[in-house]
């Protein structure tokens, strides 16, 4: 059914061509390399972060989701390398994700602008019906049914059309290229790129976890609890939802749509080459300072040849939260406490850290801060 | 004929209840029944409606529940060695009527990960981790750990390609562990006394995931039970927890 339908356009030809789709297709794959696009997702972050009153409006967000629709799944038929990665059965989750996380931010912004309206005139929200209860048989067992057999026949659908993949029988001695993880760790696999497994495997899926669960604990503002609010939380919803949308959710599409062979960047619209060889470039800080800087060679010291990179994460890290809680986050310092704020700091520095090597990577092609072989410690 | 369904003792002694019309036998409903009084009997009205919650959570539970029936069905078919794994997942399409156990469980597993997101991106967005449900967003993020757990380990399992690569990559981040991954810093500056390395290939991070150091039968035999019974009893108490501190911290939260 469906199936024969997108099927329709997987000759190795697309459907359609010509001069002008050729050159669109080319101008998307230049702008889509990280270092163009995802300053272009941070700006779009910040515009939808902005002017959530006007794009949730509902003709706005609809118009939004076709432009989406149109260019996401049209472009199956322009194009045939797009074609294979959209549809390869495991990548599907991957769509399914992107329309249903669209939906349902667009539901919450759209209530926090309700509210947010409402509170600016000093009305009570919407919600505020303390006293309102409903019996849970039906109204609330009635939804859930709903639902369920929603998901259910979703579910069977999605099972008839698309067959679970397997692939060849495992054979220890000859790995896939691309090997990759499972998809909700792509974006993991693609931080691989910036850092060290160390980094990128451990220590940033064990801060999210920490992060995460102290949350509670540092978010001190009593306000928006219970209800969906912008303006109440604005910085609480930025870091969060930069980290969740841009850090996480975007570098997954990255990983799974866009890193093909030997973890090369691919347009979406470029053949995957697994012949293409990509020479690294990448200079570490010490080259920059004693080869470059000073015109030396680099000490045999460890300590001594990487005294900036040691010097410039000591700063980093010990040193810029306490001169945040004495400049621009005063207030926060005051209102948090030094335990609350220090904790804050040190997964927000952290998280941090990370857009700022992705921007040194792309404009110096600096490879680590500090490179340390002799510790395996590269940062 | 239903009326006299509804007469008899067998039927009685099931339903302590008339047929839910009226707010004493709707109450009674949710009440004297196990599953439906996770709920309680009334909730405010904002908490429910779609646009608050997104059933998102519920979907969770929902999905998990399938994957464990369809879970169980499929453990039926399915022997966790190198030399049967494969041709079991062929088999299991081939000769299993209704050849989509496999199907549901895994485009199942994916729709949970999508959910339990989604989920947790409401929680953070109506401020619910706020007091006094801060403990319950802390079970929240231990089962968001699980449950990808339960998907890496799962992956595994067909024994394709695609599977040992995959959890080859991850566990390759074991190796990379500090002081515990043989890859990883500061793990070569553990001795023992005189000089013997406290940390080896065989004692590693890595090692202790996988049974081996490569992907190998003791890996699919270790993830097979972590899969099938170990991380699915965790998460089953935990979400036990969760439900009813959902309840001990004032229902679905909403506006003051
Ligand atoms: C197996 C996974 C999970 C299941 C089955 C589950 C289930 C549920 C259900 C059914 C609710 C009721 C309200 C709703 O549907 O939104 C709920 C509420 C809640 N969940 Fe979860 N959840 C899971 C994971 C998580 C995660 C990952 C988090 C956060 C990190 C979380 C934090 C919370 C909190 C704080 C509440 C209370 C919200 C409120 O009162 O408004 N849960 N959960």
């Amino acid at each position: 059914m469906i199936h024969s339908v997108l099927t329709l356009g997987s000759g190795s030809k697309p459907m359609f061509t010509n001069p002008a789709i050729e050159s669109f297709k080319s101008f998307v794959n230049q702008i889509s390399v990280p270092e163009f696009s995802l300053p272009i997702f941070s700006v779009l972050f910040i515009l939808m972060m902005v002017y959530y009153r006007k794009w949730t409006r509902p003709v706005v967000s609809l118009a939004i989701l076709v432009v989406f629709c149109v260019f996401y799944f049209g472009s199956m038929l322009i194009d045939h390398n797009y074609l294979l990665i959209i549809q390869k059965p495991d990548n599907v989750p991957i769509t399914i994700m992107l329309l249903s996380m669209m939906l349902c931010l667009w539901m919450a912004f759209r209530n926090a602008a309700i509210n947010d309206a409402c509170l600016e005139v000093g009305q009570p929200l919407p919600d505020a019906d303390r006293e309102d209860k409903v019996l849970v048989w039906p109204d609330l067992v009635y939804t859930e049914m709903i639902c369920m057999i929603l998901v259910s026949v979703i579910l069977v659908v999605w099972s008839v059309m698309l067959r679970a993949p397997l692939e060849s029988p495992a054979n220890p001695a000859g790995p896939p290229n691309p090997s990759k993880a499972p998809w909700y760790f792509l974006g993991l696999q693609e931080m691989l790129v910036y850092f060290d497994p160390w980094i990128a495997g451990v220590i940033l899926p064990g801060l999210i976890v920490t992060g995460l669960i102290v949350m509670p604990f540092i978010d001190t503002n009593p306000k928006g609890n219970g209800y969906y609010t912008v303006k109440q939380r604005p910085f609480a919803i930025s870091v969060w939802m930069f980290g969740f949308l841009i850090l996480w959710v975007v570098l997954i599409v990255f990983g799974t749509f866009l890193r093909g062979p030997n973890w090369n960047f691919f347009g979406p619209y470029e053949y995957w080459d697994s012949h293409l060889q990509v020479p690294l470039t990448n200079i570490n800080l010490s080259d920059y300072f004693w080869i470059f800087g000073l015109g030396k060679a680099l000490p045999t010291n460890p300590f001594m040849r990487e005294f900036l990179g040691i010097i410039f994460m000591a700063f980093w890290i010990l040193v810029l939260p306490v001169i945040l809680a004495k400049t621009v986050m005063r207030r926060l310092f005051e209102n948090m406490g030094s335990m609350r704020f220090y904790i804050m700091a040190f997964h927000l520095v952290i998280l941090a850290i990370l857009p700022v090597k992705m921007v040194l990577r792309w404009v110096f092609t600096l490879k680590y801060f500090v490179y340390l072989p002799e510790y395996n410690l590269n940062i | 004929m239903l009326n006299y369904i509804r007469s008899t003792q067998a039927w009685n002694s099931i339903f302590r209840h008339g047929i839910p019309r009226d707010r004493r036998t709707r109450v009674m409903a949710v009440m004297s029944n196990l599953f439906l009084h996770l709920h309680p009997v009334a909730v405010r009205k904002s908490g429910i409606r779609l646009s608050f919650t997104w059933c998102m959570g519920g979907l969770t539970f929902f999905l998990f529940l399938a994957e464990t029936i369809s879970g169980v069905l499929l453990m039926f078919y399915y022997r966790p060695v190198p030399e049967y794994a494969y041709a079991d997942i062929i088999g299991l399409r081939a000769h299993v009527t209704l050849g989509l156990l496999r199907e549901i469980h895994r485009w199942g597993a994916h729709a949970m990960i999508i959910a339990i997101w989604l989920h947790m991106m409401r929680v953070f967005l109506t401020g619910s981790y706020k007091p006094p449900r801060e403990f319950n967003w802390g079970v929240g993020v231990i089962l968001l750990v699980l449950t990808m757990l339960m998907s890496f380990t799962g992956y595994l399992l067909p024994w394709d390609q695609l599977a040992v690569w995959a959890i080859t990559v991850g566990s390759n981040m074991g190796k990379a562990t500090p002081f515990m991954g043989m890859a990883g810093p500061f793990t070569d500056m553990l001795l023992l006394p005189g000089g013997v390395p406290l940390v080896t290939v065989k004692s590693d991070a890595a090692y202790l995931l996988l049974a081996g150091t490569s992907v190998g039968e003791n890996a699919l035999m270790r993830f097979y039970v972590l899969h099938c019974i170990a991380l699915p009893l965790v998460l089953a108490v935990l979400i036990a927890i969760h439900f009813w501190r959902i309840r001990k911290d004032g229902g679905i939260s909403g506006p003051m």
